[in-house]
């Protein structure tokens, strides 16, 4: 029975009894103290931005997470200003996602007059604030975003990053186009009387307009184009003749025959094609440069470990930052806190949700005296470790101690290996045809040798890999895949194999695995039970809560006994309901798998059992029959076998499956498969997966969120958009096929300028047409193929 | 001078005064974020708040 209520705030189904407060229905007590917040604070306009703006919060036990932000060094490292009574401090807010949210957070000052201003960069999804310290500290700042369901994400790496200047690449791109196209556009109209053939006639004008577009050409060649002569440069020394080195050599040929023609007074030079051309190439490294400022391909643990962590110091807990943490510690962890070094637990009872360490959902009960590795997180009330390991050192971390995280292997890129042969063959015509005129007309010998190279200058050929890329990486992005960068995609079409990483990237990772095993369940008794876990904080009790929701039943809890790590006995309107492991209810374990089971008995009598079992994605074994005929497949998983029979079923034969794998072993066996000459896409979803995706060709993290935390890769893909892996693939491929076919086309370009050049027929008007048609004719055919295609295998 | 250097020559400094407002622009930020402006620009003036503050 499903309720169609929604939640006026979240936009999420009102499952339990629905709270109503101002004529508005509310899911839970949560979007119901939002709801208050904004309208006491006339913030109410919110709710007309979109239907359903919000999203659920956290329990307010939660807010305490942030009180590390009183310890001076910290806040220190936070901060981006302090000054005189009041503090700027930017912060990333990984929830921000539409219209409503922009809104609410650049109307802080109205929640708290102590907020200067507020200002949010939406696709970086930083929020700089600005507000006054007498009145307010960080970490109230950081408990208000909290609670209104925008809980800034703060952790080591921000805390350097902060320090180093962001994107100033891009802006100087920017600007170089910008110089280009602005000469670009003067030189073009101050051409325009040589190519009409008016100079001739006003005569006193056309050496003025010559060298002003001499001129107007400098700024382009010496610092829009300064690249591919720096490039081209160092490719010469280490002998290797990348794209740029054809490019540097058509442009400076270019500069010079023109700045020669216009001083000696002979012509009008081609300053016109050269700046164009300047700006086209930098058009495309533009077209090529997309990136998604607000995704991380570069995070390792230390942005997913918390700044600081409770530190016992004499009898009392305080906040220190985690890099100060020694051997020997004793540290307190409250619900939702990351245990950030490997440690022993030394209260009776922890559970600990490693979903970012193993992409393993269901949360691990831990006993005194257990060895808990770094990277969990404490769900339920506190509990106190000894740390065992510097943070550095833990079992996880020192995965990134590892040769994988220093470069990665060298691509050799398709553009290049053509340049390579382009180059020599366009040197090699120059100076046949420069020796042949040399016999014929001696003085136009140096006028065809540089006609040669300006009209060979590889322009349209350096735009198609660009544009093609460009347009494949859009599409991906459309359809949640989201690249590092343009590499990525040639190294794509390199791969042979394909290795999966079990839990979290080919199972579901949300509670929907869970299924009720005896015999079927009434109304009343799921209602029963759902009252009974109710009161329950452990983790396993929500989803059972999901699934038992039923409507029309009105049980009172009366009593409520819960016995940590064992289960909890409830009474319900006279009823006694005994929830928990199977020992605690006195039954056998049902051993038909080994999946976290929560045994229930009503009345005394036993009922059977809630299995929390890994369930595969939906479509995976489609998937696989599309991969098959092109790859081998592989699964490493942290796991023990116990699912051993079902992979080997859904996996065609010849696949390799392997269990208990550490972070190291994963990073290991992606070595090994590399050593047989195999180049490898890894799929993994959590840090242990961490060292596999760096080592592999093609890393590829799986996130139910992609603004949530994923691991170092090469890119992000979000899990709903798994199933679409062989069409990502084969876009890639056909992407390839149009990169090979521009590169024909731009050839013949150059094979008719080439013949024109040699017969010493060309002519700056020629050539002013030529040059742009090949490189626009280029752009359109790839960008426009590119889609097709994608609409052919049905992408978005 | 005849008058089309002059035009030319003024035409030029136009275009590069605009040239100036683009690396102004750039290097200010403008392109960092280009669609929170689009969004900022629809909210509501706090017309609201103000009426309030007559009333009282």
């Amino acid at each position: 029975m499903k309720n169609e209520t929604k939640c006026y705030h979240c936009g999420e189904d009102c499952l339990e009894g629905k709270l109503t407060y101002d004529e508005h229905n509310f899911c839970c007590n949560g979007c119901k103290t939002v709801y208050e917040i904004l309208s006491s604070n006339d913030l109410c306009d919110y709710y007309s931005m979109e239907n359903t703006p919000g999203f659920t919060v956290k329990d307010k036990a939660e807010h305490s997470i942030f009180d590390y932000l009183d310890n001076e060094s910290i806040k220190r490292e936070v901060l981006d200003f302090e000054g005189e009574g009041f503090q700027r401090v930017t912060l990333y807010i990984p929830n921000v996602h539409c219209s409503s949210c922009i809104w609410l957070l650049e109307n802080l000052d109205r929640l708290n007059p102590a907020v200067l201003d507020s200002v949010i960069n939406f696709s970086s999804k930083k929020l700089t604030v600005n507000y006054k310290s007498d009145e307010m500290s960080l970490r109230q700042l950081a408990e208000m975003l909290d609670s209104i369901g925008y809980g800034p994400q703060i952790n080591l790496k921000d805390a350097d990053d902060s320090k180093k200047p962001q994107k100033a690449f891009d802006k100087q791109l920017l600007i170089k186009m910008g110089i280009a196209g602005f000469c670009f556009g003067n030189v073009m109209l101050l051409s325009f009387p040589d190519y009409l053939g008016i100079a001739g006639v006003e005569e006193e004008y056309s050496s003025f307009f010559r060298y002003l577009s001499l001129a107007l050409s400098l700024p382009v060649v010496f610092y829009s184009g300064s690249e591919y002569f720096t490039s081209a440069l160092k490719s010469a020394k280490q002998k290797f003749a990348n794209i740029d080195v054809p490019i540097a050599i058509g442009l400076l040929a270019l500069f010079v025959r023109s700045t020669y023609e216009v001083i000696a007074d002979v012509g009008p030079g081609y300053f016109d094609s050269l700046v164009g051309l300047v700006f086209f190439l930098l058009i495309g490294k533009w077209f090529q440069s997309k990136t998604y400022a607000a995704l991380s391909f570069d995070r390792d643990y230390q942005s997913y470990f918390p700044l600081a962590v409770q530190k016992r110091i004499n009898d009392d807990f305080e906040p220190v930052p985690v890099k100060e943490l020694k051997k020997g510690d004793e540290v307190l962890l409250r619900n939702g806190e990351v245990l950030p070094a490997d440690a022993i637990l030394i209260d009776d009872h922890a559970s600990i949700d490693y979903s970012f360490v193993t992409g393993e959902s269901v949360p691990v009960a831990r006993k005194k005296g257990d060895y808990v590795y770094a990277g969990g997180r404490q769900v339920g009330k506190q509990v106190r470790f000894v740390i065992q390991k510097e943070v550095s050192q833990s079992y996880l971390t020192q995965l990134w101690n590892n040769d994988a995280f220093g470069e990665k292997e060298h691509h050799t890129k398709l553009i290049d290996k053509v340049s390579r042969y382009f180059t020599v063959v366009v040197l090699l015509i120059a100076l046949f045809s420069a020796v042949y005129w040399q016999f014929t007309d001696p003085s136009q010998t140096w006028l065809v040798f540089a006609a040669v190279l300006i009209i060979a200058c590889p322009c349209a050929l350096a735009l198609s890999t660009p544009f093609t890329v460009g347009s494949v990486m859009r599409v991906f992005g459309r359809n949640h895949f989201y690249l590092k960068n343009a590499d990525v995609i040639e190294k794509l079409n390199a791969t042979n194999t394909i290795v999966f990483d079990k839990t979290g990237t080919i199972t579901e990772t949300q509670g929907e695995a869970l299924k009720f095993c005896g015999p079927v369940l009434s109304e009343a008794e799921k209602a029963l039970i759902n009252t009974a876990v109710a009161s329950s904080t452990h983790p396993l009790s929500r989803w059972i809560k999901q699934f038992t929701e039923v409507k029309g039943f009105d049980y009172t809890i009366e009593s409520f006994d819960e016995k940590e790590g064992k289960g909890f006995i409830a009474i319900v309107s006279g009823l006694s309901i005994k929830v928990g492991s199977a020992k605690f209810l006195g039954v056998e374990k049902s051993n038909i798998n080994n999946a976290t089971q929560v045994h229930v008995s009503i009345g005394g009598d036993y009922k059977g059992y809630f299995s929390f079992e890994a369930t595969y994605r939906k479509g995976l074994t489609n998937l696989l029959d599309a991969l098959k005929s092109k790859f081998k497949f592989q699964v490493l998983s942290g796991d023990n076998d116990k699912e051993a029979e079902r992979l080997e079923s859904m996996f065609p034969e010849g696949s390799v499956l392997r269990f208990n794998q550490s972070p190291e072993d994963k990073l290991k066996a992606i070595k090994e498969i590399q050593t047989k000459g195999n180049a490898v896409i890894m799929l993994g979803d959590g840090l242990n997966d961490a060292g596999a995706l760096q080592q592999s060709k093609v890393g590829i993290a799986i996130t139910e969120d992609v603004s949530l935390f994923s691991p170092a890769s090469d890119a992000i893909l979000k899990a709903s958009n798994l199933m679409d892996l062989n069409k990502f693939i084969k876009l890639a491929h056909e992407g390839r096929k149009v990169v090979v076919a521009s590169f024909i086309l731009s050839l013949l370009y150059n094979c008719v300028g080439i013949s024109l050049a040699v017969a010493g027929e060309l002519t700056p008007l020629f050539a002013a047409i030529l040059m742009p048609l090949s490189s626009i004719s280029v752009v359109v055919f790839t960008t426009v193929s590119v889609n097709l295609i994608s609409k052919k295998i049905k992408l978005k | 001078m005849s008058v089309i250097l002059v035009l030319i020559l003024v035409s030029l400094v136009v275009a590069i005064a605009f040239l100036t407002a683009f690396f102004w622009a750039v290097k200010s930020g403008q392109f960092d974020d280009t669609y929170s402006p689009s969004v900022r620009m629809l909210f509501e003036d706090r017309v609201k708040k103000e009426k309030e503050a007559k009333n009282d």
